[in-house]
């Protein structure tokens, strides 16, 4: 196999919107391999937007988006599949297992009907026991609690095998100890297979307490850096003080 | 117990030969298993080899086909629509061919002065209203892009049609009417043998496609965003989705009227098989039960004091009606968020 490289993913200048009217601008960004970043910001500041253009599927105003010094934009649907994957928001009502389901992310990798090689079986196995959930691998997707589901859909993205995974909103669901859950096996998946793993939250404290870099859109720029920076800055202030409340960076909770 | 590949399709593999050779054993005249082989195989132009040959042969293959093709065209609007209420007539496309249909056969009067119209232009006409009502839903998908609105388009498409074909009703002879009302029973019947290949090579056809989709219809269950990620070219396999249910839907009721309920049933029924969602099982099941249950109603329809005097669709409808309602009873796994 190749040699060991670092994963990176950079933004230039990236500006996206929709209709031509741009939600955020002039954002640079440079993450290496094995970091867990958490995205915030409030309803409607970009973070789904900028998200599907880091994932090449919206199209940039202006800017671009490189994945290990490849252009995200320029590459077609399979090779794009094979470098970003995604974990969309909702519940999949297919009639699968979850075997199946999670299979389905080798498809970037399979030949023209979709049968899974040695090494697809192979990688749906591993997905399944780094994320924690072999014990899962045979009920129905029906059958599975909302923290199970966002676990599967997390083993699917693993076993798409790309440098970059991203999760739109994979808390938003569940409830408190579930949320620590899933955040706490992406740091341990970002960590152990030095990918980097972006997902989008509301959930402040959980990021905080488990990324290992925030992103802030505010006001149509983005602002990255260690959680307790980014905390107190005067964006961050800016972004969460509606109605009087604030986030306290030291209690870590609003007030 | 869980069918597996291959075991289910051997199975329905046999029961589709077991029903064929049916087919053509049974029916109001007597005739031998060995006159019935030897009818497909040595024709000796006896008069029981040519009822074989002539009758029973194109009846059972045209079931057999229509079937077959049917429940894939549902199969696939179905995973397209994340509907299971979607079927080949909801696009709209059988109401298309059903208009094109009634043009030909209630304005026979104005066709009249054509000369040498024939049985074939009523094919052609089934074939242009259905595939006329595809363009236009892809018309509508390209500007809509989102397939609930796309479904609903398609209701509404197939509303006017009907409301088109009353109103050509209206001042047509009764001789023409009750072709068309004929024709809107359903029927496996009315292909001669010389007219099958026109029946048989474009289903084949849209059945080769059907399962050249197997790959990306797979990813579309995860729904359509989800697959984009997955590398598949969403666009392209949703037209071609389109075109390949589109062309089964349409020259399936161009020759055998609007067959209610097998192409919305079967899938279902499929699934119940093998409890798969995946359509490199689900596909190829779905195709051998949807001939089978064909060859199996029309069947039926030979039983002893029935006699064809059943409409077709009416046994259709009673074996697809109570699967429609069993699903809607039990609809926990569609109704989790989509």
């Amino acid at each position: 196999m190749d040699k060991p490289h670092m994963n990176s993913l950079q933004t230039y200048q990236l500006a996206a919107g929709h209709r031509g009217k741009a939600l955020f601008t002039g954002v640079d960004l440079s993450y290496e391999g094995g970091a867990l970043i958490a995205l915030v910001g409030v309803n409607g500041s970009g973070k789904s937007t900028l998200l599907r253009c880091l994932a090449g599927l919206h199209p940039p105003l202006s800017g671009a988006v490189k994945v290990n010094d490849r252009m995200v934009h320029a590459l077609d649907a399979r090779e794009r599949a094979r470098t970003v994957s995604v974990v969309m928001p909702g519940r999949i009502s297919a009639l699968l297992d979850v075997r199946g389901a999670v299979a389905l992310g080798r498809q970037p990798w399979t030949g023209y009907f979709g049968r899974l090689g040695v090494n697809d079986q192979q990688a749906v196995n591993d997905a399944l026991q780094l994320t924690g959930i072999t014990h899962l691998a045979d009920r129905s997707l029906a059958s599975l609690s909302d923290g199970e589901h966002q676990l599967m859909t997390i083993a699917r993205a693993i076993a798409q095998d790309t440098p970059i995974v991203l999760l739109d909103e994979p808390t938003a669901f569940l409830d408190v100890v579930n949320r620590i859950v899933v955040v706490r096996r992406l740091a341990l998946l970002a960590r152990e297979l030095g990918r980097i793993i972006l997902f989008s939250t509301h959930d402040l404290q959980v990021a905080v307490d488990h990324a290992d870099g925030l992103l802030l859109l505010q006001g149509g720029n983005a602002l990255a850096g260690a959680p307790n920076d980014v905390l107190g800055s005067e964006a961050m202030r800016n972004a969460f003080s509606l109605e009087g409340l604030q986030f306290d960076p030291v209690a870590r909770c609003f007030r | 117990m869980r069918l597996r590949w291959p075991g289910s399709l051997l199975l329905l593999l046999l029961a589709s030969a077991a029903l064929l050779f049916l087919g053509l054993l049974l029916g109001p005249i007597a005739i031998a298993p060995s006159q019935v082989a030897q009818a497909v195989f040595q024709f000796d132009g006896s008069s029981e080899a040519r009822i074989v040959r002539e009758v029973r042969l194109p009846t059972v293959v045209t079931a057999w086909i229509a079937g077959a093709g049917l429940a894939v065209a549902g199969l696939l609007m179905q995973t397209l629509f994340r509907n299971p209420l979607a079927g080949p007539s909801v696009l709209g496309v059988s109401s298309g061919s059903a208009l094109g249909v009634s043009v030909v056969l209630l304005l026979q009067p104005w066709w009249a002065l054509v000369p040498g119209i024939s049985e074939l232009a009523l094919l052609v006409a089934a074939a242009a209203g259905g595939i006329g009502v595809l363009v236009l839903m892809l018309l509508a998908d390209r500007r809509m892009g989102d397939t609930t609105t796309l479904l609903i388009v398609g209701l509404m498409v197939g509303y006017l049609c009907s409301a088109a074909i009353s109103v050509l009703q209206v001042g047509s002879a009764a001789g023409p009417l009750k072709g068309f009302v004929q024709w809107g029973m359903g029927t496996f019947s009315s292909v001669h043998l010389q007219r099958l290949p026109w029946l048989v090579i474009p289903v084949l056809i849209a059945l080769a496609m059907a399962i050249l989709l197997v790959k990306p219809l797979n990813a579309l269950l995860l729904g359509v965003d989800q697959a984009a990620t997955l590398g598949t070219d969403v666009n392209r396999t949703r037209r071609h989705i389109l075109w390949t249910a589109g062309m089964l839907a349409s020259v399936i009721t161009a020759f055998c009227g609007p067959i209610a309920f097998l192409g919305l049933a079967t899938p279902h029924l499929a699934r119940a098989v093998v409890r798969s969602g995946d359509h490199a099982l689900l596909m190829p099941v779905s195709l051998l039960l949807g001939g089978a249950l064909a060859v199996g109603c029309d069947l039926v329809m030979r039983l002893p004091g029935v006699d064809g005097t059943l409409p077709l669709n009416a046994i259709t409808s009673l074996l697809g009606a109570p699967v429609v309602l069993w699903l809607l009873l039990r609809r926990d796994q569609w109704t989790s968020r989509t």
